[in-house]
């Protein structure tokens, strides 16, 4: 594969960029060469050249029956593409998650679509319609194309071959685990055992269609080909787009922050209400390395900012949802709470090396489940609280199971803020004061206290909830702060930093304009930064990508007052340039080439792209940021409201 | 004839046949969801046919359940194993003539013939029922061959 490679310092790239591929070469795709598709229960990856590399059905987190992402040779793919040397682009149908990728041969155009189809429940109350399908269409579009198709099923991680049985004008179906998947197609395969082929020539004009289905539950639906398909690609685009439409952003960003949404809405679990951290397991912090870990589950972590994103935007079913899986679906371990659960609220599986599979560019071990769930993070209980607190500001009142709930964590919090613990980046090298949890066990109880000043909670320990918050600040402005530093420290008594320091004001902790957080935030600068707006979580002995999340940070923390609008501004469009031409994220960047590393599409950095343009768009307004509503003793730039 | 006897344990023994075909599915011997496929007879929606096929498949269950009593009484006598070696032959029955025929009662099933069209997109059973997994006739069998073990036993002739 010979790619155009393009540095993402440079600016002004334009919004497309061929790739350009020689068929077979073998070379593994970048990270940002993907793109998602999904039905906000299961997503895939597919690949610039035309594969799915990654798909595990029938759940986000279930196993794979495509896993080349994480072992080109054994994790199975499903490749359409031209058999000669080709030219490759991609971009998503306006508004939506359909994919479409643009084939440039010499001989000819080709446009693949791609997409899991969705329907309305009024749609499906009238017709009988696949519980998982995935739709491939090609069309030549110019000239003659010759195309390549390789389905190469892998069920389990790529540990067992597929079975695979030709069931005539039914289709082909592979009879896997509990459940059956089904492909079918418009033009003859040709059908092995454990994969199905075909070399085909497509003049202009002329289809190729695809459906791959997977049922628990039989009689599987088989969809009809032909022009039932397109009807399923017409109306799952504006399933997508009504939804997207249901935004009230109105600010300068409205694509990346509609783009940033429907990825959001992809990693949504419907059934549940549930928001996974990313669609992928173990791709890598650090190509090459062990830095691989499962982020298929929901992390608490992320409550705070995926309410901020959701209600901000306006997603009002979709918020209710998600509160509602927060309180509830942690009930089997409240009060206290897990780092994460899976998209059932339950216990997420231990953790596993897949060793069978040799990694993304060789990164091993691939691991699935995850070791952090037995970490102590206090800062979960804040998150949790402070999307209530967000949630209460449409809502304005809780039932009294929810009440309960809420003071539970609240007296949780109040016995146990002094602990240390693993903190929000997930060390597995031990416990800490970290600031950053210290900051939010603040944030749960003076979210408490708020909403007993405004009767929304009744029943609770207020004196000891106000007495243990009024703690929590002494000591985070006492032993945080260091005066030699310059800063605050990442950790009590500490002398180093980390990003989530410029949490501070977007909590209404402390004014970003105040001396000590305008000191914070330089040294943050000056220690974190990875370079043209990009940052570093913490300092690290061993090199990892820049934080993507906490560029978005620093734009709220100069939107917040710590800087200009301006400054925001430039910094938000620096930020920008490192999306891939989708506008997806991953978790992290590398700073000298762009790349995107980590797990992908990454709902943490997206919801922190949000939250940004929010604040954005709020400040332009003259509006004032939402801590400012839901705090009780909150200190912000261009209030009243300052705390004692 | 005991007609109370019959409605009493006709609805029992049908009872216990859909949740072990339940029990089946969930543990993954079985794919085949009944009442879904005989519910889809009636509306394409998903949740109600579930709904309507499993009071289609109670009362059906209940209606056969009055054939086994009347071989029962025909036979003078009753007891599990003569009623569970029914139910066999019933299982049979259902595994070859009623799938067989499905394709074309079911007005959205499709057919191995033709494939599926725009409203006929169900997936046809297959000889018995294989295309639901292979271990669904062994399912249906069993099922079937406890539902006539509980008539035979319970069903008191007078």
């Amino acid at each position: 594969m010979c790619t155009k490679a393009y540095s993402a310092r440079h600016p002004g790239r334009p919004k497309f960029i061929y790739l350009i591929v020689l068929p077979n070469d073998g070379q593994v795709p970048r990270i940002n060469d993907y793109g998602v598709i999904g039905d906000c229960r299961a997503a895939a990856l597919v690949s610039r050249q035309g594969s799915i590399d990654w798909l595990c059905w029938p759940r986000i987190d279930s196993l794979s029956i495509f896993a080349a992402l994480l072992d080109r040779e054994n994790g199975g793919s499903w490749s359409i593409a031209p058999a000669t040397a080709f030219q490759a682009e991609h971009s998503y149908l306006p508004d939506s998650n359909v994919l479409q990728t643009h084939f440039l041969c010499p001989s000819g155009k080709a446009t693949l679509t791609d997409l899991m189809t969705v329907a309305s429940e009024s749609f499906k109350r009238t017709a009988i319609t696949p519980d998982h399908e995935i739709v491939r269409q090609l069309t030549c579009t110019e000239g003659e194309v010759e195309i390549q198709v390789n389905f190469h099923p892998r069920p389990a991680y790529g540990l067992n071959a597929a079975r695979i049985r030709n069931l005539g004008k039914l289709g082909i179906r592979m009879d896997v685990g509990r459940g059956a998947y089904w492909l079918r197609c418009n033009l003859p395969l040709q059908i092995q055992p454990d994969r199905v082929s075909a070399t085909l020539a497509l003049k202009r004009g002329e289809v190729l269609q695809f459906s791959f289905s997977y049922a628990e539950e039989s009689p599987a639906v088989l969809p009809a080909l032909g022009e039932a398909t397109s009807a399923a690609i017409e109306r799952s685009t504006i399933w997508w787009q009504q939804w997207a439409a249901q935004s009230n952003y109105q600010g300068p960003y409205r694509n990346e922050v509609t783009r940033s949404a429907l990825a959001l809405k992809l990693l949504a679990y419907a059934p549940s209400g549930a928001v996974v951290a990313a669609a992928t397991t173990s791709l890598p912090e650090r190509i090459g390395a062990g830095l691989n870990w499962d982020y298929r589950f929901c992390w608490l972590r992320d409550a705070s900012l995926t309410m901020r994103a959701l209600l901000g935007l306006g997603y009002i079913e979709e918020t209710e949802s998600f509160m509602t899986w927060l309180l509830h679906a942690t009930r089997l371990t409240q009060p206290e709470l897990r780092v994460m659960y899976t998209v059932f609220g339950r216990i997420v599986p231990r953790e596993r090396e897949l060793n069978h599979l040799s990694g993304y560019l060789g990164s091993r071990p691939v691991r699935i489940g995850n070791g952090a769930k037995e970490q102590l993070q206090l800062d979960v209980y804040g998150e949790v609280i402070d999307a209530a607190a967000q949630y209460a500001l449409r809502q304005q009142k809780f039932d009294r199971t929810t009440q309960k709930v809420l003071i539970g964590l609240g007296n949780y919090v109040a016995n146990n803020w002094d602990a240390p613990d693993e903190g929000i980046w997930e060390p597995r090298s031990g416990r800490a004061n970290h600031t950053h949890s210290r900051l939010l066990c603040w944030t749960a109880l003076d979210r408490l206290l708020s909403f007993h000043e405004k009767g929304i909670i009744n029943g609770a320990p207020w004196e000891k909830f106000q007495r243990e918050r009024d703690l929590i600040r002494r000591q985070i402005e006492n032993r945080a702060w260091n005066e030699k530093l310059g800063s605050y420290a990442d950790v009590l008594d500490g002398d180093s930093v980390d990003a989530t320091l410029l949490r501070f004001p977007w909590y209404g902790f402390e004014e970003a304009r105040s001396p000590r957080m305008t000191q914070t935030y330089h040294r943050v600068r000056e220690q974190l930064g990875a370079g043209d707006g990009l940052l570093f979580r913490y300092q690290s002995q061993s090199p990892e990508g820049a934080f993507g999340i906490c560029g978005f940070w620093a734009v709220e923390h100069l939107a917040l007052g710590g800087g200009t609008l301006q400054q925001a501004h430039d910094l938000f469009q620096k930020l920008l340039r490192y999306q891939n031409a989708l506008g997806l994220y991953a978790e992290e960047i590398d700073p000298e080439t762009g790349n995107a590393l980590g797990n992908f599409p990454q709902a943490f950095t997206h919801v922190g792209l949000i939250s940004a343009a929010l604040t954005l768009e709020e400040k332009e307004r003259g509006e004032s940021h939402p801590a400012v509503q839901t705090g009780a003793d909150v200190r912000a730039s261009s209030t009243s409201k300052v705390g004692a | 004839m005991n007609w109370a006897g019959w409605l009493l344990w006709g609805f029992l023994a049908t009872i216990v046949l859909t949740t072990i075909s339940g029990v089946a599915q969930g543990l993954g011997l079985t794919r085949m969801n009944f009442p879904y496929m005989l519910g889809t007879i009636f509306t394409p929606d998903r949740d109600r046919a579930k709904l309507y096929g499993f009071a289609v498949h109670v009362l059906a269950g209940w209606l056969f359940s009055l054939v086994y009593v009347f071989i029962f009484h025909s036979l003078g006598v009753a007891g599990w194993w003569r009623g569970a070696l029914i139910g066999v032959a019933h299982g049979l029955f259902v595994l070859v003539v009623i799938t067989a025929l499905m394709p074309g009662l079911h007005p959205r099933m499709a057919s191995e013939q033709h494939g599926p069209a725009a409203q006929n997109a169900l997936e046809p059973p297959g000889f018995l029922a294989l295309h639901y997994g292979v271990q669904t006739p062994l399912t249906i069998l069993l099922s079937h061959a406890i539902f006539g073990a509980i008539l035979g036993v319970f069903y008191r002739i007078t």
